[in-house]
Parts: C-alpha cells; structure tokens; sequence
C-alpha cells in the first residue's frame, strides 16, 4: 500500500519541475493487457447483461426488447431451480470431504521423517490428469455399471449385485462417481495448501504446549494446529465451494453419452451451456442466467468476508 | 524434517513407534487408491479390447499389446495427432502470453506513478470478484461476433488476459527490492530497461512457478476449447477425448492409450518442475 501512494505524493512536484512524465511509461506497460481485458472480460459482461433484456434466439444483435422476462422465466424455471439444487447436493458432498481428506493427509504427510516428498507428490499428481481423462477412467474403467466395471466387480466379490452407477437417477448412485472423482483430483491441490499453512506455525507454539502439559494427539490439534490453520481452511472452503459451484468437466463427461445428457444432475454451468450453446441458442435466456449465477456467487464471497473478516492473513 | 517436541519427545517411544507404524499403513494404502486411476489407464492402454471387456476382470491383462500405441496414430477416426498439436500451441502460447501481458501489467501498477493507476487497478480487482467460468456464455457472444468461432484465435486469445494473474504479479512486485531498480536507473535504463535487464532475471522463480501453474490450465482447459471448438479441426486433446467419451463409440483400447498421450506432457511437467508447480499452488491459492 505504501508503495503505491509514495509516487502519488510526488506527482505534483515532479510536474512543477518538468521532470520526465511516467504515464506513457504506464500505458507501455499496462495498456496491452487492459485492452484485452475490457475487450474480452469487460465487454462481454455488458453485452451480456444487455442480451438478457432482450429475446434473442440466434442472435447477438437483437431487437426485440422484453424488460424482465428472461429473469422472471429463468427464476421460475424449474429446470433452472432443479440446478441450483443439484449444485447444493453436490457442494454438501464434496466441500466437507474435500477439507476434512485434504487436512488428514496434509497433517499426516507434514509429519513424515521420510519418504515425505514421495507421499506429497502421490497425492497431488491426479492434479495432472483433466477431469475429462478422469472421467474417462471412472467411466469406462472404475464405474462402468457392467460386470467389467472394477467396482461392479470388487462389489461382486462381496456378492452384492450389479450397480448402474452412472444411467440410473433412483437410486443416485452417480454422486458417487462425481463425488468420488472430484476428490481424487482436487485434494492434493488443498493438502498443498495445508502443508504451506502447517509450515507457518512457530514451533515455539508446540514448544509452549508441550511445557504446558498438552497431551500430543487431540489436544494439540484442537488448541495449536487447528487455530492456526484457520486462515487456510476458510480459504480451502471458499476455494473449494466456488470451484463446485462452476462444475462442468466431470458432470458432462461422465453423465452425456450417445442418447444426449440426462435430465438429472445437471449442475447451473451444464444447464447453461444447454440453454445457451445447444440447439436453442437462446442467448437472452443464458445471459439472464449468468448473470443470476454471478450475482448469486457475488454475495457468497461478500458473505464470507462479513462472516471470516476476509478470513485470509496477509502474507 | 519435524522437530517439535511431539515428534521429539515421542518418537523414540513404543506408542510412538505405533504411531509412525500406523501413519506409514494410512499412507501407504491412501497412495494405492490414489496410484490405482493411473494404473488403470495404462492396464487398458495395452491390454487387448477383450481383456477389457471380459465380465472376469483381471487386475493384470492377459497379454500385452504394444501395438495399441500405433494403432491410436493410424486410425484416421481418431484425431490424436492433431489435437495433440492444437492443445500444444494453446497452450504454449498462452501460458507465455499470459505471464508476459500480464506481469507487465503487475509491474506497472507497483512500480510506474500514474494519477489514474488506482482506478486501473479497482477495474481489475472487480473481474476476479466474477468467476470466470460464468463469463462463458458472454465471452461466447463476442467471439463468435469475431468470426473466432472454430479457431486458434478463438481459442488462445480470450484467456491471455487474467486479472487474478496480474493481481499476483502486482503484488509480487510490491515485493520486489527496490535498492536494484534505482542502481538501473542510475545506470542510465528507464523503466523498460530496468525491467527486462533487472527486474524480470531477478524474478525468474515466481515467473516459473506461475507459468507452470497456467500451463497446467491451459492444458486441461475444457469448457472454453469445447464451446469454441465446434470444427474437428479445431479440437483440443480434451475436446477430442470428450467426443468420444460422449458421443461416437471408438475402441476402448485406443481411447485409454489417447488419455495416456493427453497426460503425458503434464507428468513430465510433475516430475522436472514439481519445486516451481508446488510454489505456483501455494502462491495462486492463498492469495485467491
């Protein structure tokens, strides 16, 4: 911060004495990127925020106004609300097993006298696979709802039948395949992000609770580590909510198949792309839905900031 | 690597020593599932359509067949190669245009006076309050009113221009000692000079760990390459492999083999740039 209002103070002098303008030096350096941000970032978002006004099938230049409409279907659109819904079932899955997996291992990885870099680069190189790769292997290798599917077949070996894990919507055992996924590809990025924090623990703390008396274990945890660590879990839970609440990658490859997508979990970004990419190219539908879906991720993170006072340490 | 006194006082005795017997188990049996995926890819890749198949699943294929790898090149219905060469210069050329623009970006807003700069800079911090992916659909709009539609334009341009990376540049350079900047000028460079000659050489670590992590993005991008790549042509690694994993059927053998070939390149990236890529998450993360 003081950085950048030093120069702002000896703006004035610098004028007077007709020493050498900076601004054209600013613009060298700062114009090109900010051209292409109003041009794909700032552009599109008014644009977009006009076409929801609009009716505009196939088209990006309408001219049909129709004021709230579009906002009025989208909100009691029951395939929109279903959505949102579907996004609310799948973050309660995946946020508190994300935390609680990432934690676990960062905890017992941080300890480790050897073989710790191994175990650090295991868990975090599914981290390398896309989630359509993943997808592929949960697919047609791990969930296939035949008797070749590899969970098809250890459930076998426990005599329990054939489950179609992906085609079936009752029961909705395609959560577990979703749930299970995300997990595997996300959470070495979060135990990263633990094992950063855990390293930024004073040792004198541990020194301090260990005179104290502190019995190693639970203890310790609950009134040294975790305390600690509570600027990086609040930051791993928004990460994590906001990364589900954009979900698409896994939910498309692992649900759409020859006969089209199902009309079951279908996450806000899926709905989406259907509505405004598919065959209806209803482009004052889809933008009145992006903007609801910004909005509704807007308050979150203003939420969370009120609730954890931006819940991050500066460092 | 631990010295706190836990580890110190406890170590040596039997509970620790069931400690540590119990961690190692906990981990050893966590990095099986976690390897079981990968093996899996590789299992498929070579065994023969049959062996993948068989309602006896086995964990070791019957026999193994080489030839897969061949066979995924050789098949025209399947455009490995091509996509393999798009998701290349995607990415390669995003992820050097993006730390360029935009660490350029971040030096200017630390480093360079400028009435207005704090406008700028509020202008750039409000794009990282919308999540990127939501702008799909906008962005679409004025792509397609580009003609970008099905194109290496279309699909590099859009995402050279990151706010949340510039964000990270600006603040790094905040950090950046200021003592080597002024010995530049008093050699004569201005600020173009003190940057490329001084600063950027000075820096290379942080821009290797945020080129990296973008690689790791660009390459495993899905949702924008899908939307824009509505030609074959124009396919990435990932939009091909969706395609088939969506829609036409192809042999399962191949299709394993063509997701070994998508992670190749980001393994490599996992096994010789891990320092910088650890660096990148903990950076991008936290500051996030």
């Amino acid at each position: 911060m003081a950085d950048r209002r030093a120069p702002a103070t000896d703006r004035r002098p610098s004028k007077r004495h007709g020493k050498q303008r900076t601004w054209p030096a600013f613009w060298v350096f700062v114009g090109p990127f900010l051209i292409g941000l109003v041009l794909f970032t700032f552009v599109p978002i008014v644009w977009s925020a006009v076409l929801s006004f609009f009716d505009a099938h196939n088209t990006v230049t309408p001219s049909t106004f129709v004021g709230l409409s579009n906002y009025v279907d989208m909100l009691t659109n029951s395939d929109f609300l279903q959505s949102l819904s579907t996004f609310t079932v799948f973050a309660a899955f995946i946020v508190p097993t994300t935390v609680a997996v990432a934690l676990a291992l960062a905890l017992l990885v941080h300890r480790l006298r050897f073989a710790k870099a191994f175990f650090r680069s295991v868990f975090f190189l599914p981290a390398a696979c896309s989630y359509v790769v993943a997808a592929l292997i949960w697919k047609l290798s791990i969930f296939n709802g035949v008797r070749f599917g590899l969970a098809n077949t250890v459930l076998g070996l426990f005599g329990v039948d054939q489950v179609p894990w992906l085609s079936s919507a009752s029961p909705p055992w395609y959560w577990v395949a979703l749930v299970t996924l995300r997990l595997w590809l996300q959470v070495g990025f979060y135990m990263i992000l633990f094992l950063a924090g855990l390293q930024r623990i004073p040792t004198e703390l541990y020194e301090a609770a260990y005179v104290d008396g502190a019995r190693p274990g639970w203890q310790v945890f609950r009134y040294i580590t975790f305390p600690q660590l509570r600027a990086t879990t609040v930051a791993v839970l928004l990460l994590n909510l906001i990364a589900a609440y954009q979900a698409f990658d896994e939910f498309y490859n692992l649900m759409a198949s020859a006969r089209g997508y199902p009309p079951f979990a279908r996450p806000p970004l899926v709905y989406l792309y259907f509505t405004a990419l598919g065959s209806g190219q209803d482009f004052g539908h889809g933008s009145a839905g992006a903007v609801i879906l910004a909005l509704l991720i807007g308050i979150v993170t203003v939420l969370q900031a009120k609730l954890f006072g931006f819940g991050r340490k500066e460092d | 690597m631990d010295d706190s006194p836990r580890a110190v006082g406890y170590g040596r005795t039997v509970r620790g020593r069931i400690g540590a017997v119990a961690r190692y188990t906990a981990l050893g049996v966590a990095a099986v599932l976690f390897l079981l995926p990968f093996y899996l890819i590789v299992r498929n890749g070579l065994a023969s359509e049959a062996d993948i198949t068989a309602p006896n699943w086995t964990f070791f294929p019957t026999s193994l067949h080489w030839s897969n790898v061949t066979e995924l090149f050789h098949d025209p219905s399947v455009p490995m190669a091509r996509a393999m060469g798009n998701s290349a210069v995607v990415s390669v050329v995003q992820t050097v245009g993006q730390v360029a623009l935009s660490s350029m970006a971040g030096y200017g807003l630390a480093r360079i006076p400028f009435r207005y700069a704090n406008v700028v800079f509020g202008a750039i911090v409000a794009t990282l309050m919308i999540p990127a992916a939501v702008t799909f659909v906008p962005t679409f709009v004025v792509v397609s009113s580009l003609g970008w539609v099905s194109t290496l334009r279309g699909l590099i341009i859009p995402g050279l221009f990151s706010g949340f990376t510039a964000f990270l540049f600006r603040q790094y350079f905040l950090s950046f000692p200021k003592e080597l900047e002024e010995a530049a000028r008093v050699d004569g460079l201005g600020h173009w000079g003190a940057y490329w000659r001084i600063v950027v050489p000075n820096s290379l670590g942080f821009f290797a760990a945020i080129g990296v992590i973008t690689f790791l993005g660009a390459w495993n991008a899905f949702l924008w390459p899908l939307v824009i790549g509505q030609d074959e042509s124009s396919w990435t690694v990932q939009v091909a492999l969706s395609s088939f994993l969506t829609g036409q059927t192809v042999n399962l053998h191949e299709l394993f083999v063509a997701a070994a070939v998508a992670i190749l390149p980001l393994l490599l990236v996992f096994v010789f740039l891990q320092r910088y890529l650890v660096q990148g998450v903990a950076e991008s993360g936290i500051k996030g």
